[in-house]
């Protein structure tokens, strides 16, 4: 049955997902651009974008690199499908992650020195942020155990508690927002592959890939970041309709605050980046679930 | 419906201008001018650029990077001459290595004269330019379908 709700949810996500994430990228760029003293764009733009993309000639470097790309694609979709459909938010941790290795070896198997820096970069990013986010599911499992008494990662189950995980994750929460600023590609961590113009080595993991297969890189940071602020809203749902509105609040500030960090910081060496985000991941992460084996 | 025009990326090259040219492409990208609002955006890729901008004459020594950014260059693309030198050569025409405007090495599809070329004239530039690109775009996609028949 389980797999069952994990094909319709990825269907479904499949639709929806796309949809949200470019209406979210259509608002971060507006609200960058009131931020930056601009008009901006219209709110369809990353629409249309990709649809020019769609449009323009195919000339891939090799044969390999739009099927990795793909592969990434419908493995964001598939951890899409896990999270929105209730299930295993460990196991959704691992496919995305299995999509990010997807889109790194996409940047490699160009062999342009180019691609491969920010192929490299997204290497580093993954390890920094990675710790963190697996601190989060067990934060997460944690919380919902204290409440039963027995461990469950899987996220239908939020909706069953008395209260919400947040109560006893604060600092894994916490460490998730930093994390966040990884995963979401904002300044000052956005290493491998930037939206602001002329700050990267040409354009950083996606500098050999044109036309349809940007289009899809597009289409995988759309889905990542509706994921992404999915388990933001998770740590806020409790067994109450309420609960949800309250979520979606805390979703709209937190996308907010990633959109003025982007703006008002300039990006760190990647050095910086490792070593914050791994004592972040150590204090919060080890700090929250130390408390809860102890207490 | 063609996208092209909704979402035109440019490319900026510096052939040998004498800087003004370049300080003016800048400026239409900054929030005085702020070209975002047409979907605009200055990408550093040539592979993910729509709309070539080229300032200052050619020489001997940038024929050959002109050529390499022309070529990396996706189809439906489009070339922008900003500036009078990079129209004709303009006050350098006569120089012992310039070898004129940037129709010399690729073909140019908007001239943008001016010196130095305003912004309010490459905005119009880009404006036409964009209406070329619809039209590539169109005949690239009716070129596809006649492959597949
Ligand atoms: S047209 Fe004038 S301002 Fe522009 S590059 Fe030439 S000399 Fe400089």
């Amino acid at each position: 049955m389980d797999l069952f709700y994990v094909l319709v949810g990825t269907v479904v996500f499949a639709v929806g997902g796309p949809v949200l994430g470019c209406l979210l990228a259509g608002i971060d760029r507006k609200v960058t651009a009131r931020m930056q003293g601009r008009v901006g764009p219209s709110l369809l733009q990353p629409y249309y974008d990709v649809r020019k993309l769609l449009e323009k000639d195919r000339v891939a470097v090799n044969s390999s690199e739009e099927v990795y790309v793909a592969t990434a694609l419908v493995f964001t979709l598939l951890a899409g499908g896990i999270f929105f459909s209730g299930g295993n938010l460990l196991l959704c941790v691992f496919v995305v992650t299995l999509s990010a290795l997807f889109f790194i070896v996409a940047a490699w198997c160009t062999r342009s020195p180019y691609a491969e820096v920010g192929a490299s970069r997204e290497t580093l990013q993954v390890m920094a942020y990675e710790p963190m986010v697996l601190f989060m599911a067990i934060g997460y499992a944690l919380g919902i155990a204290s409440m039963t008494g027995f461990l469950s990662f899987d996220v239908r189950a939020a909706f069953y508690m008395p209260a919400p995980v947040i109560l006893s994750n604060v600092l894994v929460f916490a460490g998730l927002l930093f994390v966040l600023t990884i995963k979401l590609r904002k300044s000052p961590f956005d290493l491998s592959y930037s939206h602001h113009a002329h700050q990267e080595l040409v354009k950083g993991v996606t500098t050999e890939m044109s036309g349809r297969t940007l289009a899809m890189v597009e289409i995988i940071h759309w889905c990542e970041n509706v994921l992404f602020l999915g388990w933001v809203g998770l740590f806020f749902i409790w067994n109450s309709a309420a609960s949800i509105l309250l979520a979606l609040a805390v979703v709209a500030a937190v996308y907010f605050l990633e959109i003025w960090i982007d703006n008002n910081f300039a990006r760190v060496k990647w050095q910086a980046m490792l070593k914050g985000a791994w004592v972040v991941a150590l204090v919060a992460g080890v700090v929250n679930i130390g408390a809860f084996v102890v207490l | 419906m063609a996208f092209a025009s909704k979402s035109p990326w440019v490319i900026h090259y510096d052939g040998s201008s004498c800087n003004g040219c370049d300080i003016e492409v800048l400026a239409a990208l900054c929030p005085g001018y702020d070209v975002e609002r047409f979907g605009i955006i200055n990408t550093g890729n040539p592979k993910h650029a729509d709309i070539f901008l080229v300032t200052g004459s050619v020489n001997e020594q940038n024929k050959a990077v002109i050529r390499e950014i022309y070529d990396q260059m996706v189809e439906p693309k489009v070339v922008v001459a900003c500036g009078i030198c990079a129209c004709t050569g303009g006050i350098f025409h006569d120089c012992y290595n310039v070898l004129g405007g940037v129709d010399s090495v690729i073909p140019v599809d908007v001239y943008a004269p001016g010196c130095a070329v305003c912004p309010e004239n490459i905005i119009d530039a880009v404006v036409q330019g964009v209406a070329v690109l619809d039209e590539k775009s169109k005949a690239l996609k009716k070129k596809r379908k006649e492959a597949a028949l």
